[in-house]
Protein backbone atom coordinates (compact mmCIF):
# COMPACT_ATOMS: atom_id res chain seq x y z
CA UNK A 1 0.00 0.00 0.00
CA UNK A 2 1.47 3.15 -1.04
CA UNK A 3 1.20 5.70 1.90
CA UNK A 4 0.42 9.26 0.12
CA UNK A 5 1.96 12.25 1.66
CA UNK A 6 0.77 15.64 2.11
CA UNK A 7 2.68 17.11 -1.06
CA UNK A 8 1.40 14.25 -2.94
CA UNK A 9 -2.56 15.03 -2.63
CA UNK A 10 -3.16 17.52 -5.61
CA UNK A 11 -5.54 20.64 -4.33
CA UNK A 12 -8.27 19.56 -6.27
CA UNK A 13 -8.89 16.27 -3.83
CA UNK A 14 -9.29 17.93 -0.98
CA UNK A 15 -12.64 18.04 0.08
CA UNK A 16 -13.93 21.92 0.17
CA UNK A 17 -14.89 22.96 3.61
CA UNK A 18 -18.41 23.74 4.33
CA UNK A 19 -21.29 20.99 3.84
CA UNK A 20 -19.06 17.89 3.27
CA UNK A 21 -17.06 16.09 6.38
CA UNK A 22 -14.71 13.42 5.97
CA UNK A 23 -15.26 10.20 7.25
CA UNK A 24 -12.16 9.97 9.45
CA UNK A 25 -13.43 13.34 11.04
CA UNK A 26 -16.95 11.91 11.86
CA UNK A 27 -15.50 8.71 13.04
CA UNK A 28 -13.17 10.58 15.76
CA UNK A 29 -16.31 13.17 16.57
CA UNK A 30 -18.44 10.02 17.25
CA UNK A 31 -15.71 8.24 19.36
CA UNK A 32 -15.38 11.99 21.32
CA UNK A 33 -19.39 12.09 20.84
CA UNK A 34 -19.97 8.61 22.63
CA UNK A 35 -17.35 9.12 25.02
CA UNK A 36 -19.37 12.55 26.05
CA UNK A 37 -22.05 10.70 26.74
CA UNK A 38 -20.66 8.04 29.26
CA UNK A 39 -19.29 10.76 31.01
CA UNK A 40 -22.35 13.04 30.75
CA UNK A 41 -24.33 10.25 31.42
CA UNK A 42 -26.83 11.11 28.11
CA UNK A 43 -27.02 14.70 29.34
CA UNK A 44 -27.98 17.33 26.51
CA UNK A 45 -25.68 19.48 25.67
CA UNK A 46 -27.24 22.35 26.22
CA UNK A 47 -25.56 25.46 23.62
CA UNK A 48 -26.40 25.92 20.33
CA UNK A 49 -23.56 24.02 18.01
CA UNK A 50 -22.36 26.57 15.67
CA UNK A 51 -22.25 25.11 12.14
CA UNK A 52 -22.15 26.04 8.17
CA UNK A 53 -25.19 27.61 7.73
CA UNK A 54 -24.52 28.14 3.91
CA UNK A 55 -26.44 28.33 0.93
CA UNK A 56 -29.57 26.09 0.92
CA UNK A 57 -29.38 23.22 -0.80
CA UNK A 58 -31.99 21.19 -3.22
CA UNK A 59 -33.24 19.28 -0.37
CA UNK A 60 -33.56 22.05 1.79
CA UNK A 61 -36.68 23.76 3.20
CA UNK A 62 -36.78 27.32 3.49
CA UNK A 63 -38.29 27.22 7.22
CA UNK A 64 -36.66 28.43 10.86
CA UNK A 65 -34.56 25.42 11.79
CA UNK A 66 -35.32 24.12 15.09
CA UNK A 67 -32.97 24.52 17.89
CA UNK A 68 -30.51 21.57 19.40
CA UNK A 69 -32.55 21.68 22.78
CA UNK A 70 -36.00 21.04 21.22
CA UNK A 71 -34.61 18.38 19.16
CA UNK A 72 -32.60 16.20 21.37
CA UNK A 73 -34.92 16.72 24.59
CA UNK A 74 -38.48 15.97 23.18
CA UNK A 75 -38.27 13.20 21.25
CA UNK A 76 -40.59 9.69 20.97
CA UNK A 77 -37.74 6.83 21.61
CA UNK A 78 -40.08 4.24 23.83
CA UNK A 79 -37.13 2.69 23.88
CA UNK A 80 -36.15 5.09 26.60
CA UNK A 81 -39.60 5.75 28.40
CA UNK A 82 -42.62 6.80 26.79
CA UNK A 83 -42.70 10.35 28.33
CA UNK A 84 -40.78 12.86 25.43
CA UNK A 85 -38.09 13.98 28.30
CA UNK A 86 -37.23 10.06 28.59
CA UNK A 87 -35.09 8.97 25.94
CA UNK A 88 -32.59 12.30 26.65
CA UNK A 89 -32.77 11.50 30.56
CA UNK A 90 -32.55 7.90 30.50
CA UNK A 91 -30.39 6.84 26.88
CA UNK A 92 -27.27 7.62 29.15
CA UNK A 93 -26.16 4.04 29.70
CA UNK A 94 -26.94 3.32 25.70
CA UNK A 95 -23.22 2.55 23.91
CA UNK A 96 -23.62 3.38 19.97
CA UNK A 97 -20.20 2.16 19.77
CA UNK A 98 -19.17 0.01 18.43
CA UNK A 99 -21.79 -0.42 16.27
CA UNK A 100 -22.46 -2.95 13.28
CA UNK A 101 -25.79 -3.37 10.82
CA UNK A 102 -26.77 -6.98 9.63
CA UNK A 103 -27.90 -6.69 5.82
CA UNK A 104 -29.48 -9.78 4.60
CA UNK A 105 -32.94 -11.02 2.37
CA UNK A 106 -32.33 -10.51 -1.39
CA UNK A 107 -29.06 -8.98 -1.48
CA UNK A 108 -25.96 -9.83 -3.95
CA UNK A 109 -23.61 -8.57 -0.93
CA UNK A 110 -25.27 -9.28 2.28
CA UNK A 111 -23.01 -9.80 5.36
CA UNK A 112 -22.58 -7.89 8.86
CA UNK A 113 -21.39 -4.19 8.02
CA UNK A 114 -19.92 -2.45 11.01
CA UNK A 115 -20.53 1.06 10.68
CA UNK A 116 -17.38 2.39 9.21
CA UNK A 117 -18.20 -0.19 6.26
CA UNK A 118 -21.87 1.27 6.03
CA UNK A 119 -20.11 4.99 5.76
CA UNK A 120 -17.40 3.70 3.27
CA UNK A 121 -17.40 5.77 0.59
CA UNK A 122 -20.35 7.45 1.63
CA UNK A 123 -20.43 11.38 1.36
CA UNK A 124 -22.53 12.93 4.10
CA UNK A 125 -24.99 16.01 3.24
CA UNK A 126 -26.67 18.09 6.00
CA UNK A 127 -30.16 18.79 4.85
CA UNK A 128 -32.45 20.45 6.17
CA UNK A 129 -35.94 18.26 6.68
CA UNK A 130 -39.36 18.49 8.04
CA UNK A 131 -40.40 15.81 10.48
CA UNK A 132 -44.15 15.65 11.16
CA UNK A 133 -45.18 13.76 13.98
CA UNK A 134 -48.27 11.54 14.17
CA UNK A 135 -49.40 12.85 17.30
CA UNK A 136 -49.56 16.72 15.65
CA UNK A 137 -46.02 18.22 16.62
CA UNK A 138 -43.75 18.94 13.82
CA UNK A 139 -40.41 20.32 13.53
CA UNK A 140 -37.51 21.55 11.01
CA UNK A 141 -34.36 19.63 11.30
CA UNK A 142 -30.85 20.09 9.90
CA UNK A 143 -29.86 16.25 9.18
CA UNK A 144 -26.62 14.80 8.42
CA UNK A 145 -26.13 11.41 6.41
CA UNK A 146 -26.21 10.13 2.90
CA UNK A 147 -28.97 8.55 0.76
CA UNK A 148 -30.34 5.28 1.42
CA UNK A 149 -30.89 4.84 -2.31
CA UNK A 150 -26.69 4.69 -2.29
CA UNK A 151 -26.17 2.26 0.40
CA UNK A 152 -28.52 -0.16 -1.54
CA UNK A 153 -27.24 -0.10 -4.96
CA UNK A 154 -24.16 -0.90 -3.09
CA UNK A 155 -25.86 -4.31 -1.63
CA UNK A 156 -27.08 -4.99 -4.99
CA UNK A 157 -30.81 -5.75 -4.19
CA UNK A 158 -31.74 -8.67 -6.41
CA UNK A 159 -35.08 -8.97 -9.09
CA UNK A 160 -37.18 -10.22 -5.46
CA UNK A 161 -36.36 -7.32 -3.46
CA UNK A 162 -39.52 -5.44 -3.51
CA UNK A 163 -39.18 -3.98 0.02
CA UNK A 164 -36.33 -2.54 2.55
CA UNK A 165 -37.40 -3.84 6.17
CA UNK A 166 -35.08 -2.33 9.01
CA UNK A 167 -34.38 -3.57 12.43
CA UNK A 168 -34.00 -1.25 16.14
CA UNK A 169 -31.28 -2.99 18.73
CA UNK A 170 -32.52 -5.25 21.40
CA UNK A 171 -30.62 -4.12 24.37
CA UNK A 172 -32.92 -3.74 27.17
CA UNK A 173 -30.35 -3.62 29.77
CA UNK A 174 -29.43 -0.23 28.15
CA UNK A 175 -32.57 0.44 26.80
CA UNK A 176 -34.68 0.63 29.89
CA UNK A 177 -38.07 0.76 27.91
CA UNK A 178 -37.74 -1.69 26.45
CA UNK A 179 -38.28 -3.92 29.46
CA UNK A 180 -41.54 -3.28 29.40
CA UNK A 181 -43.86 -4.43 26.59
CA UNK A 182 -45.47 -1.06 25.69
CA UNK A 183 -44.64 -2.34 22.22
CA UNK A 184 -43.73 -5.56 20.54
CA UNK A 185 -39.27 -5.13 20.36
CA UNK A 186 -37.96 -5.18 18.26
CA UNK A 187 -38.78 -1.86 16.48
CA UNK A 188 -39.41 -2.68 12.92
CA UNK A 189 -40.22 -0.73 9.84
CA UNK A 190 -40.08 -0.71 6.30
CA UNK A 191 -40.22 1.03 2.95
CA UNK A 192 -41.69 -0.23 -0.34
CA UNK A 193 -38.83 -0.18 -2.82
CA UNK A 194 -39.45 2.50 -5.19
CA UNK A 195 -39.78 4.40 -1.27
CA UNK A 196 -36.37 3.51 -0.13
CA UNK A 197 -35.19 4.74 -3.37
CA UNK A 198 -36.27 7.88 -3.47
CA UNK A 199 -33.46 10.47 -3.11
CA UNK A 200 -35.11 11.93 -0.13
CA UNK A 201 -34.59 9.18 2.30
CA UNK A 202 -31.30 9.40 4.39
CA UNK A 203 -29.77 6.90 6.57
CA UNK A 204 -28.50 10.03 9.15
CA UNK A 205 -26.12 9.50 11.33
CA UNK A 206 -25.94 13.04 12.44
CA UNK A 207 -27.70 16.42 12.86
CA UNK A 208 -26.39 20.22 13.53
CA UNK A 209 -23.10 18.94 12.01
CA UNK A 210 -22.38 16.14 14.69
CA UNK A 211 -22.84 13.06 15.55
CA UNK A 212 -26.49 12.06 16.59
CA UNK A 213 -27.04 11.69 20.24
CA UNK A 214 -28.40 8.51 21.93
CA UNK A 215 -31.87 9.51 22.02
CA UNK A 216 -31.98 11.04 18.17
CA UNK A 217 -31.17 7.10 17.30
CA UNK A 218 -27.33 7.07 17.42
CA UNK A 219 -25.16 5.72 15.73
CA UNK A 220 -27.79 5.22 12.82
CA UNK A 221 -31.17 6.05 12.11
CA UNK A 222 -33.66 6.46 9.06
CA UNK A 223 -35.08 10.17 7.65
CA UNK A 224 -38.65 9.75 5.46
CA UNK A 225 -39.39 13.29 5.46
CA UNK A 226 -42.85 13.08 3.94
CA UNK A 227 -44.06 10.18 6.55
CA UNK A 228 -44.93 10.30 10.16
CA UNK A 229 -42.07 10.35 12.29
CA UNK A 230 -42.51 6.87 13.53
CA UNK A 231 -41.23 5.29 10.29
CA UNK A 232 -38.08 6.76 11.22
CA UNK A 233 -36.43 3.70 12.67
CA UNK A 234 -34.09 4.88 14.99
CA UNK A 235 -30.13 2.99 15.99
CA UNK A 236 -30.46 0.40 13.20
CA UNK A 237 -29.04 -3.06 13.09
CA UNK A 238 -30.19 -4.86 10.35
CA UNK A 239 -31.35 -4.61 6.83
CA UNK A 240 -33.06 -6.83 4.90
CA UNK A 241 -34.65 -6.50 1.10
CA UNK A 242 -38.04 -9.01 1.11
CA UNK A 243 -40.56 -9.85 -1.30
CA UNK A 244 -43.21 -9.04 1.02
CA UNK A 245 -44.25 -6.34 2.67
CA UNK A 246 -42.87 -6.64 5.96
CA UNK A 247 -44.88 -5.63 9.73
CA UNK A 248 -43.86 -2.50 11.18
CA UNK A 249 -44.14 -1.97 15.06
CA UNK A 250 -46.89 0.83 15.35
CA UNK A 251 -49.23 -1.39 12.65
CA UNK A 252 -48.93 -4.01 15.03
CA UNK A 253 -49.91 -2.28 17.97
CA UNK A 254 -52.48 -0.37 16.43
CA UNK A 255 -53.63 -1.83 12.77
CA UNK A 256 -56.57 0.31 12.63
CA UNK A 257 -54.51 3.83 13.45
CA UNK A 258 -51.00 3.45 12.01
CA UNK A 259 -50.76 1.48 8.48
CA UNK A 260 -47.91 0.81 6.79
CA UNK A 261 -47.62 3.94 4.68
CA UNK A 262 -48.36 6.26 6.89
CA UNK A 263 -47.58 9.25 4.75
CA UNK A 264 -48.31 12.67 6.43
CA UNK A 265 -51.50 13.31 5.01
CA UNK A 266 -54.43 16.39 6.37
CA UNK A 267 -57.12 14.64 4.58
CA UNK A 268 -56.84 10.99 6.33
CA UNK A 269 -57.21 11.45 10.26
CA UNK A 270 -56.07 9.52 12.78
CA UNK A 271 -59.40 7.78 13.86
CA UNK A 272 -58.88 9.56 17.55
CA UNK A 273 -57.49 13.28 16.21
CA UNK A 274 -57.46 15.41 13.14
CA UNK A 275 -54.91 15.26 11.14
CA UNK A 276 -55.27 18.75 9.70
CA UNK A 277 -53.45 20.78 11.80
CA UNK A 278 -49.96 20.52 13.55
CA UNK A 279 -48.02 22.21 15.92
CA UNK A 280 -44.67 23.41 15.37
CA UNK A 281 -42.88 23.37 18.07
CA UNK A 282 -41.60 26.51 19.50
CA UNK A 283 -44.41 28.39 17.91
CA UNK A 284 -47.89 29.42 19.78
CA UNK A 285 -49.90 29.06 16.96
CA UNK A 286 -51.04 26.29 14.48
CA UNK A 287 -50.39 25.22 11.07
CA UNK A 288 -52.27 23.64 8.29
CA UNK A 289 -50.72 20.63 7.59
CA UNK A 290 -49.44 19.95 3.76
CA UNK A 291 -49.84 16.49 1.76
CA UNK A 292 -46.95 14.73 2.10
CA UNK A 293 -45.44 16.97 4.59
CA UNK A 294 -44.84 19.83 2.01
CA UNK A 295 -43.06 16.92 -0.24
CA UNK A 296 -45.68 16.10 -2.82
CA UNK A 297 -43.30 17.30 -5.66
CA UNK A 298 -41.04 14.93 -4.73
CA UNK A 299 -43.05 11.69 -3.90
CA UNK A 300 -46.44 12.11 -5.05
CA UNK A 301 -45.49 10.14 -7.91
CA UNK A 302 -44.57 7.16 -6.37
CA UNK A 303 -48.40 7.38 -5.36
CA UNK A 304 -50.10 7.66 -8.11
CA UNK A 305 -53.53 5.31 -8.75
CA UNK A 306 -53.32 4.76 -5.15
CA UNK A 307 -56.14 4.82 -2.69
CA UNK A 308 -54.15 6.56 0.22
CA UNK A 309 -57.05 6.98 2.89
CA UNK A 310 -57.58 3.08 1.96
CA UNK A 311 -53.51 2.42 2.25
CA UNK A 312 -52.97 5.55 4.95
CA UNK B 1 -67.85 7.15 66.56
CA UNK B 2 -67.63 10.43 68.35
CA UNK B 3 -64.41 11.86 67.04
CA UNK B 4 -61.94 11.72 69.77
CA UNK B 5 -59.86 13.53 67.17
CA UNK B 6 -61.68 16.69 66.78
CA UNK B 7 -59.38 19.73 66.14
CA UNK B 8 -60.29 23.27 67.21
CA UNK B 9 -61.63 25.63 65.07
CA UNK B 10 -58.48 27.27 65.13
CA UNK B 11 -56.25 24.71 63.74
CA UNK B 12 -58.81 23.40 61.61
CA UNK B 13 -58.74 26.61 60.01
CA UNK B 14 -55.40 26.44 59.70
CA UNK B 15 -55.28 22.78 58.03
CA UNK B 16 -58.18 24.43 55.72
CA UNK B 17 -56.38 26.64 54.33
CA UNK B 18 -52.76 24.86 54.15
CA UNK B 19 -54.99 22.58 52.22
CA UNK B 20 -56.19 25.53 49.64
CA UNK B 21 -52.36 26.64 49.30
CA UNK B 22 -51.74 23.23 48.22
CA UNK B 23 -53.96 22.72 45.83
CA UNK B 24 -53.14 26.13 44.30
CA UNK B 25 -49.36 24.81 44.24
CA UNK B 26 -49.55 22.61 41.12
CA UNK B 27 -50.80 26.10 39.18
CA UNK B 28 -47.79 27.91 40.75
CA UNK B 29 -45.68 25.40 39.82
CA UNK B 30 -46.17 25.40 35.97
CA UNK B 31 -46.99 28.96 36.32
CA UNK B 32 -42.92 29.31 37.07
CA UNK B 33 -42.09 26.47 34.76
CA UNK B 34 -43.09 27.95 32.26
CA UNK B 35 -41.91 31.16 33.06
CA UNK B 36 -38.25 29.88 33.95
CA UNK B 37 -38.71 27.88 30.51
CA UNK B 38 -38.44 25.08 32.36
CA UNK B 39 -41.40 23.13 31.31
CA UNK B 40 -40.78 21.04 28.15
CA UNK B 41 -40.07 22.77 24.27
CA UNK B 42 -43.54 21.75 24.51
CA UNK B 43 -44.82 23.54 27.06
CA UNK B 44 -48.49 24.06 25.76
CA UNK B 45 -48.78 20.39 25.65
CA UNK B 46 -47.34 20.20 29.29
CA UNK B 47 -50.20 22.59 30.49
CA UNK B 48 -52.89 20.93 28.95
CA UNK B 49 -51.41 17.57 30.30
CA UNK B 50 -50.84 19.00 33.63
CA UNK B 51 -54.01 20.84 34.30
CA UNK B 52 -56.02 17.29 33.04
CA UNK B 53 -53.88 15.32 35.15
CA UNK B 54 -54.64 17.66 38.48
CA UNK B 55 -58.77 17.52 37.36
CA UNK B 56 -58.45 13.70 37.58
CA UNK B 57 -56.04 13.58 40.48
CA UNK B 58 -59.00 16.41 42.54
CA UNK B 59 -61.97 13.87 41.23
CA UNK B 60 -60.07 11.09 43.13
CA UNK B 61 -59.25 12.88 46.69
CA UNK B 62 -63.07 14.02 46.63
CA UNK B 63 -64.40 10.45 45.73
CA UNK B 64 -62.00 9.21 48.49
CA UNK B 65 -62.69 11.92 51.36
CA UNK B 66 -66.05 9.90 52.31
CA UNK B 67 -64.16 6.59 52.39
CA UNK B 68 -61.51 7.70 54.40
CA UNK B 69 -63.78 9.50 56.85
CA UNK B 70 -65.40 6.83 57.87
CA UNK B 71 -62.58 4.68 57.85
CA UNK B 72 -61.14 6.82 60.40
CA UNK B 73 -63.70 8.32 62.01
CA UNK B 74 -62.51 12.09 61.39
CA UNK B 75 -65.67 13.55 60.76
CA UNK B 76 -63.50 16.92 60.15
CA UNK B 77 -62.59 15.61 56.79
CA UNK B 78 -66.09 16.01 55.11
CA UNK B 79 -65.24 19.87 54.99
CA UNK B 80 -62.44 18.74 52.57
CA UNK B 81 -65.00 17.43 50.10
CA UNK B 82 -66.02 20.68 48.83
CA UNK B 83 -62.56 21.86 48.44
CA UNK B 84 -61.18 18.73 46.56
CA UNK B 85 -64.02 18.99 44.60
CA UNK B 86 -63.88 22.75 43.69
CA UNK B 87 -60.23 22.17 42.85
CA UNK B 88 -61.13 19.17 40.64
CA UNK B 89 -63.26 22.20 38.82
CA UNK B 90 -61.03 24.57 38.44
CA UNK B 91 -58.11 22.95 37.34
CA UNK B 92 -60.65 21.26 34.81
CA UNK B 93 -61.85 24.96 33.65
CA UNK B 94 -58.39 25.61 33.27
CA UNK B 95 -57.47 22.48 31.38
CA UNK B 96 -60.98 23.12 28.64
CA UNK B 97 -59.50 26.94 28.68
CA UNK B 98 -56.08 25.50 27.36
CA UNK B 99 -57.91 23.36 25.07
CA UNK B 100 -59.97 26.07 23.52
CA UNK B 101 -57.39 28.84 23.73
CA UNK B 102 -54.30 27.28 23.10
CA UNK B 103 -55.57 24.75 20.47
CA UNK B 104 -58.41 25.96 18.83
CA UNK B 105 -57.78 29.93 19.60
CA UNK B 106 -61.36 30.71 20.30
CA UNK B 107 -62.70 29.88 16.82
CA UNK B 108 -66.00 28.92 17.87
CA UNK B 109 -66.72 27.23 14.85
CA UNK B 110 -63.69 25.06 14.82
CA UNK B 111 -64.20 24.25 18.21
CA UNK B 112 -68.33 23.25 17.31
CA UNK B 113 -67.41 20.78 14.61
CA UNK B 114 -64.06 19.30 16.91
CA UNK B 115 -65.82 18.35 19.59
CA UNK B 116 -68.18 15.65 18.24
CA UNK B 117 -65.73 14.55 15.80
CA UNK B 118 -62.88 13.60 17.97
CA UNK B 119 -64.77 11.46 20.99
CA UNK B 120 -62.30 12.25 23.69
CA UNK B 121 -62.82 15.48 23.74
CA UNK B 122 -66.64 14.89 23.71
CA UNK B 123 -66.19 12.63 26.57
CA UNK B 124 -63.89 15.50 28.29
CA UNK B 125 -66.33 18.35 27.63
CA UNK B 126 -69.23 16.03 29.07
CA UNK B 127 -67.86 15.41 32.07
CA UNK B 128 -67.00 19.26 32.52
CA UNK B 129 -70.42 20.45 31.58
CA UNK B 130 -71.45 17.78 34.08
CA UNK B 131 -69.00 19.60 36.95
CA UNK B 132 -70.58 22.81 36.57
CA UNK B 133 -74.21 22.55 38.24
CA UNK B 134 -71.80 20.53 40.97
CA UNK B 135 -69.46 23.75 41.53
CA UNK B 136 -72.91 26.52 41.21
CA UNK B 137 -74.63 24.03 44.01
CA UNK B 138 -71.44 23.94 46.44
CA UNK B 139 -72.11 27.44 47.33
CA UNK B 140 -74.13 27.15 50.64
CA UNK B 141 -76.52 29.20 50.03
CA UNK B 142 -77.58 27.31 47.42
CA UNK B 143 -77.13 24.08 48.99
CA UNK B 144 -79.48 25.20 51.78
CA UNK B 145 -82.48 26.19 48.89
CA UNK B 146 -81.66 23.01 47.62
CA UNK B 147 -82.19 20.54 50.59
CA UNK B 148 -80.15 18.05 51.88
CA UNK B 149 -81.55 15.34 49.23
CA UNK B 150 -81.95 16.83 46.25
CA UNK B 151 -78.46 17.73 46.60
CA UNK B 152 -77.05 14.44 47.42
CA UNK B 153 -79.08 13.00 44.36
CA UNK B 154 -77.48 15.57 41.96
CA UNK B 155 -73.65 15.54 43.67
CA UNK B 156 -74.02 11.78 42.94
CA UNK B 157 -73.23 12.93 39.42
CA UNK B 158 -69.93 12.59 40.58
CA UNK B 159 -69.22 9.42 39.51
CA UNK B 160 -70.18 9.65 35.86
CA UNK B 161 -67.64 12.55 36.01
CA UNK B 162 -64.79 10.52 37.49
CA UNK B 163 -65.64 7.77 34.86
CA UNK B 164 -65.86 10.02 31.91
CA UNK B 165 -62.50 11.44 33.14
CA UNK B 166 -61.17 8.22 32.75
CA UNK B 167 -62.40 7.41 29.65
CA UNK B 168 -61.41 10.61 27.98
CA UNK B 169 -57.76 10.14 29.14
CA UNK B 170 -57.28 6.38 27.85
CA UNK B 171 -58.82 7.63 24.41
CA UNK B 172 -56.64 10.28 24.13
CA UNK B 173 -53.00 8.93 24.94
CA UNK B 174 -50.96 7.70 22.09
CA UNK B 175 -50.89 3.61 23.13
CA UNK B 176 -49.07 3.74 26.65
CA UNK B 177 -52.43 3.59 28.56
CA UNK B 178 -50.88 2.63 32.01
CA UNK B 179 -51.41 5.94 33.46
CA UNK B 180 -55.12 5.97 32.40
CA UNK B 181 -55.86 2.80 33.98
CA UNK B 182 -54.20 3.60 36.97
CA UNK B 183 -57.10 6.55 37.85
CA UNK B 184 -59.63 3.95 36.14
CA UNK B 185 -58.33 1.44 39.21
CA UNK B 186 -57.80 4.00 41.88
CA UNK B 187 -61.74 5.87 40.73
CA UNK B 188 -63.19 2.18 40.34
CA UNK B 189 -62.27 0.95 43.80
CA UNK B 190 -64.18 4.00 45.39
CA UNK B 191 -66.61 3.76 43.51
CA UNK B 192 -67.04 -0.06 44.35
CA UNK B 193 -66.65 1.12 48.13
CA UNK B 194 -69.72 3.44 47.88
CA UNK B 195 -71.35 0.90 46.02
CA UNK B 196 -71.27 -1.19 48.79
CA UNK B 197 -71.75 1.45 51.12
CA UNK B 198 -74.93 1.70 49.82
CA UNK B 199 -76.16 -2.17 49.64
CA UNK B 200 -75.44 -2.33 53.03
CA UNK B 201 -77.29 0.58 54.02
CA UNK B 202 -80.24 -0.06 52.15
CA UNK B 203 -80.08 -3.82 53.41
CA UNK B 204 -79.94 -2.39 56.71
CA UNK B 205 -82.93 -0.11 56.12
CA UNK B 206 -84.88 -3.20 54.54
CA UNK B 207 -84.16 -5.20 58.16
CA UNK B 208 -85.23 -1.92 60.15
CA UNK B 209 -88.37 -2.03 58.01
CA UNK B 210 -88.98 -5.89 58.15
CA UNK B 211 -88.78 -5.64 62.05
CA UNK B 212 -91.04 -2.85 62.50
CA UNK B 213 -93.58 -4.49 59.78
Amino acid sequence: MIIRTPDDIPSSEITPEGLYYNRREWLAAAGIAALGTVVSGGAVAQEQPRWPQGKKGPFDVDEKVNTFREITTYNNFYEFGTDKGDPAENSGDFRPVPWSVRVDGHVGKPGTYTLEDVLKGMSLEDRIYRMRCVEGWSMVIPWQGFQLSSFLRRVEPTSKAKFVAFETLLRPEEMPGQRRSVLEWPYVEGLRMDEAMNPLVLLSTGLYGRPLLNQNGAPLRLVVPWKYGFKSIKSIVRITLTEREPPTSWNIAAPSEYGFYSNVNPDVDHPRWSQRTERRIGEFGKRRTLPFNGYAEQVAQVYAGMDLTKHF
Amino acid sequence: MPSSRALSAHRLNILRATAFLAGLLPLALLVHGYYTETLSVNPLDDITDTTGTWTLRFLVVTLAVTPLRKLTGWGQLARFRKMAGLFAFFYGSLHLLTYLYFDKFFFWEDIVQDIPQRRFILVGFTAWVLMLPLAVTSYSKITSWMGGRRWRMLHRTVYVIGVLGVVHYYWLVKFDTFRPIVYGVLIGVLLAYRLGAWIVQRRRMNDAAGRTA
